[in-house]
């Protein structure tokens, strides 16, 4: 699905498959964009646990980064980041 | 009790794309709930912010069997699929354990669902419901609801020159469920995944009705910056105004007492609703709402057992 479909390409009866707001962007709404910097990540994964809009990438239990599409930039990642004193994901205006 | 890695090696069922706000509480609530569950779960979403945003046609972010109906009727709804699965199950049709949630806000709960909701925890069906607990009824503009607290400003209880928010005390829900005697009832926060997670897991493991109320700050209705939803709903427990507590089968638990409990005022002045509660001429309402913090937290204490056997 891309963008608004007319009432010809919708499936019959209303049957929507799930999950299918992952195909939409979010991203575009962003003004600020978090940056990690792996090598003070410990892991921990509170990034991952707090986040709204599912855009921590985790792969086998570890914290990779951003899923750009979805991600609003919010900054709640960045705030709850423990490492100190220079936090593993930082916030910088978007480009 | 589950660890982060564990979680994060469960399917997330609530996808990115949904189009709540930047920084929102309810997506993180309704993530570490699912995340929580070992089992297939059904959800029930009452109308509101969660309901609205995430299922804008055709797109949806539940991957989960989800039902919308009304904004009164979650808990009768999530009541019926519950009822037809355990016919199902009697009959020999279904084997495999299911749990059944309910989300609602607080204006599906406190207000508009109570009646379906009491109804459903009366009836004694399997099932937990949540209400995500922003204090008014934010996705159609802030309006008051039963849970804005005194004080809160509001589009319909604006502060101004003859009142200064809202002029009532905010209803005590989680106490009117606890009435219904159910097995088990707790309070708790966006903001401590450990407490929540913990809360949720232990609902799902006792049959019968369960609910949570969970404070979930609202960039836009409470006025703080986006980033800031986690800790404002910590400073609400540090200050004792939004309390961690439980209640099973009658027997309450407080799971966190402050060392040094906070005033009021360091979780009222974090935003934008309480604003004018801190200019002069306000000082004797900001005394109240701190005597109030106190008295409900004193009743609170002393409703624990005084000595509590076992873990």
């Amino acid at each position: 699905m891309n963008g608004k479909p007319g009432w010809r390409e919708l499936a019959e009866g209303d049957v929507v498959p799930a999950g299918t707001a992952e195909q939409f962007e979010t991203g575009d709404w962003r003004t600020e964009r978090p940056t990690w910097h792996p090598e003070r990540c410990i892991q921990c994964l509170l990034c991952w646990i707090s986040c709204p809009d599912s855009a921590i990438v985790v792969k086998d239990q570890k914290m990779t980064g951003f899923n750009y599409h979805h991600c609003k930039g919010c900054g709640i990642c960045a705030k709850e980041c423990p490492v100190k004193p220079e936090k593993a994901i930082t916030m910088g205006p978007e480009r | 009790m589950a660890n982060l890695k564990e979680l994060a090696s469960r399917k997330e069922l609530l996808t990115g794309g949904h189009r709540m706000c930047p920084g929102c509480g309810a997506p993180i609530i309704v993530r570490q709930i699912l995340l929580a569950s070992k089992d297939p779960v059904v959800v029930v979403a009452a109308t509101g912010c969660l309901e609205v945003s995430t299922t804008i046609f055709p797109y949806t972010a539940w991957n989960v069997p989800y039902l919308h109906n009304a904004f009164e009727n979650a808990g009768a709804t999530l009541s019926g699929v519950e009822a037809a699965y355990s016919a199902f199950k009697k009959k020999g049709k279904i084997s495999q354990h299911v749990n059944f949630i309910a989300f609602g806000g607080d204006g599906g709960t406190y207000d508009i669902g109570l009646q379906s909701l009491s109804g459903a925890l009366e009836r004694g069906h399997d099932l937990l419901y949540v209400c995500y607990n922003n204090e008014a009824y934010m996705n159609t503009g802030v309006q008051r609801s039963g849970a804005t607290p005194k004080g809160a400003n509001t589009t319909t209880e604006p502060a101004g020159k003859v009142r200064q928010g809202k002029v009532e005390w905010r209803k005590d829900l989680t106490e009117i469920v606890a009435a219904h005697g159910i097995p088990y009832v707790a309070q708790s926060i966006a903001g401590n995944w450990a407490d929540l997670t913990k809360k949720a897991e232990k609902a799902f493991s006792i049959r019968g009705p369960k609910f949570m109320n969970v404070l979930q700050p609202c960039r836009l209705g409470w006025g703080y910056k986006p980033e800031d939803t986690l800790n404002i709903a910590r400073l609400a427990v540090e200050s004792c105004v939004w309390p961690l507590y439980e209640v099973e089968n009658g027997v309450y638990k407080v799971n966190s007492k402050p060392k040094a409990k906070k005033p009021a005022a360091d979780f009222l002045k974090t935003q934008e609703r309480f604003r004018h509660l801190f200019k002069p001429g306000n000082e004797q309402l900001l005394i109240e709402i701190q005597t109030e913090v106190d008295r409900r937290w004193e009743a609170l204490v002393a409703k624990e057992p005084a000595v509590r056997t076992g873990a």
